[in-house]
């Protein structure tokens, strides 16, 4: 094998900066989809809980949609399909006024994307409280919405803190998927990196290093959350803290 | 004008002839491989036409897979081996440079544009083609240049040596360009058919090739002068200097000749892309005599 290791081109401008610009743009990119995935995922899941039964049917059939198709046709379809099943004034303004098109429609894709997933898991940990609490809260006099404020979600969103940690990891691995449509962040920085250089094993060593390290932090941040606010005496969180 | 450029090309290729050539060794790392395996391995791509590209039947042709047969033609006849195997290896964009740096592939016959960079990794054959940066817009749009383009939008191919080129004009001469980065070819073409972009910029062989494959090709054209010239080399492991002057040498043989015209007008004439100036020059250039 011939292949001549440069460790120092990771270190030369501008493919260090490069490097800089891909790992903020990955994070903004993650960070933003995370609030949509967060908020319209929680909605979902509640709405999914419900007893209504249109309710159930209308979301149930959002997260069948947005889960089951691929990632990368999702995103692709917000920004080459969309625009032109809509009105000629619309498709214009997203393909042409819209400021970062690219950007832009990979967090609505990415964020619309998770949400899904994450309504799935609300609504699963909305499920898992007792059905007990939530007869007891309608027997104490609370409103629905304040049975669900009060009482089932503080207790559901602590349920599912392990499997939103994977959905928060994922979320930055996913948000790679956003190299297809002409997104500049990490993955697309380091194949750039390696056209330009040929020195793409460093590059790639490099963005490897880079996801690893988001991840683990990601994955700290949240245990610390999870120690935080575990309620003494549930399985919830906490449970292999105290054993 | 047309006299100085091709000069100026001229002048680049022959300072390539001033590497340093080992004339008293009789073989090299890669020469000695083949030897071993009895066998060369051609490295071809599955879709860069008309280049090097798999037909119906999964069999990889082209221009430059043709030129690599001749390759393995000479280097049957240097080393003495009538059996000389032909195996052909897929290379594509991300690991053609490895799979040629680690000697899985002995020489990568497809569309590798030369540049100082890459030629830190492997180094490169004499020229047999040259692509330039141009623009394909709509046929009534009335964009002739890149100039025209201000206030407009472009859409350009992801980490490729176009996109490099056109966003340093554009910061030069500060034009008011907007750029759309496409993951390839055609989604830069789409970009183009649904009005996302005003133009797409790439090698002109390969916007000849997207005309040529759209619904009504017609209402689209090729415009502009030529933003760049880059010259495709074919790839070989780094200092095999006698494997390289058989690879050379065939070249030379070829376009002094006449085979290399040829092999042009087969592959090229369909496409409706004629033998440019430039091109003709460099067929002369690298015509070295025996």
């Amino acid at each position: 094998m011939t292949y001549s290791w440069n460790w120092g081109v990771l270190l030369q401008e501008p493919y260090l900066q490069w490097l800089g610009w891909g790992l903020a743009l990955t994070l903004a990119i993650s960070l933003s989809a995370l609030v949509i995935a967060l908020s319209v995922g929680t909605a979902v899941g509640v709405l999914r809980s419900s007893d209504h039964a249109v309710l159930r049917a209308v979301t149930g059939a959002y997260i069948s949609v947005f889960r089951n198709i691929p990632l990368l046709l999702q995103m692709f379809l917000w920004f080459f399909v969309v625009p032109e099943l809509l009105p000629a004034g619309a498709g214009h303004w997203l393909k042409r006024d819209l400021p970062y098109p690219e950007i832009v429609t990979a967090i609505v894709a990415l964020g619309l994307f998770t949400s899904s997933r994450i309504a799935v898991q609300v609504s699963a940990g909305i499920d898992a409280v007792p059905r007990g609490q939530r007869m007891a809260a309608k027997a104490a006099g609370l409103s629905q919405l304040q049975a669900y404020r009060l009482v089932l979600l503080p207790q559901a969103l602590r349920i599912i803190i392990p499997p939103l940690t994977s959905e928060i990891l994922t979320i930055f691995k996913n948000s790679s998927v956003a190299l297809t449509i002409g997104v500049y962040e990490l993955t697309t920085q380091t194949q750039q990196i390696q056209s330009i250089t040929y020195q793409g094993f460093e590059a790639f060593t490099a963005a490897t290093i880079l996801y690893v390290a988001i991840a683990m932090t990601v994955t700290v941040i949240m245990r610390a959350i999870e120690r935080r606010v575990a309620l003494p005496g549930t399985t919830s969180g906490g449970l292999h803290v105290r054993f | 004008m047309k006299h100085a450029l091709s000069a100026a090309i001229g002048a680049v290729i022959a300072s390539l002839f001033f590497l340093p050539a080992a004339q008293a060794q009789s073989s090299d790392g890669v020469l000695d491989r083949i030897r071993a395996k009895g066998a060369i391995s051609i490295g071809y791509r599955d879709a860069s036409i008309p280049f090097s590209f798999v037909d119906a039947q999964g069999k990889p042709q082209g221009y430059s897979t043709d030129i690599c047969l001749e390759v393995a033609h000479t280097v049957k006849a240097a080393l003495g081996l009538p059996d000389l195997q032909v195996k052909m290896v897929p290379v594509n964009l991300q690991n053609r440079i490895p799979l040629v740096a680690n000697g899985t592939v002995d020489i990568s016959c497809e569309s590798a544009v030369n540049t100082i960079a890459r030629q830190g990794q492997v180094d490169f054959s004499y020229p047999f083609f040259i692509s330039h940066t141009r623009l394909l817009v709509k046929d009534k749009s009335g964009i002739g240049e890149l100039k025209d383009l201000v206030g407009k939008v472009i859409a350009l191919p992801i980490n490729s040596v176009p996109e490099r080129l056109i966003r340093s004009l554009i910061e030069k001469d500060k034009l008011n360009i907007r750029i759309v980065p496409v993951k390839d070819n055609a989604e830069g073409f789409l970009a183009l058919s649904t009005d996302r972009v005003d133009a797409f910029a790439t090698d002109d062989i390969l916007l000849f090739g997207l005309r040529g494959k759209a619904p009504n090709p017609s209402d689209y054209k090729v415009v502009g002068a030529p933003l760049s010239y880059d010259y495709y080399g074919l790839l070989v492991q780094k200092n095999n200097t006698v494997f390289l002057s058989l690879v050379n040498a065939t070249l030379s043989r070829m376009a002094r000749d006449g085979r290399l015209q040829a092999l042009y007008t087969k592959w090229f004439a369909p496409m409706g892309v004629p033998l440019s100036p430039d091109l003709e020059t460099i067929f002369h250039v690298i015509a070295v005599p025996e």
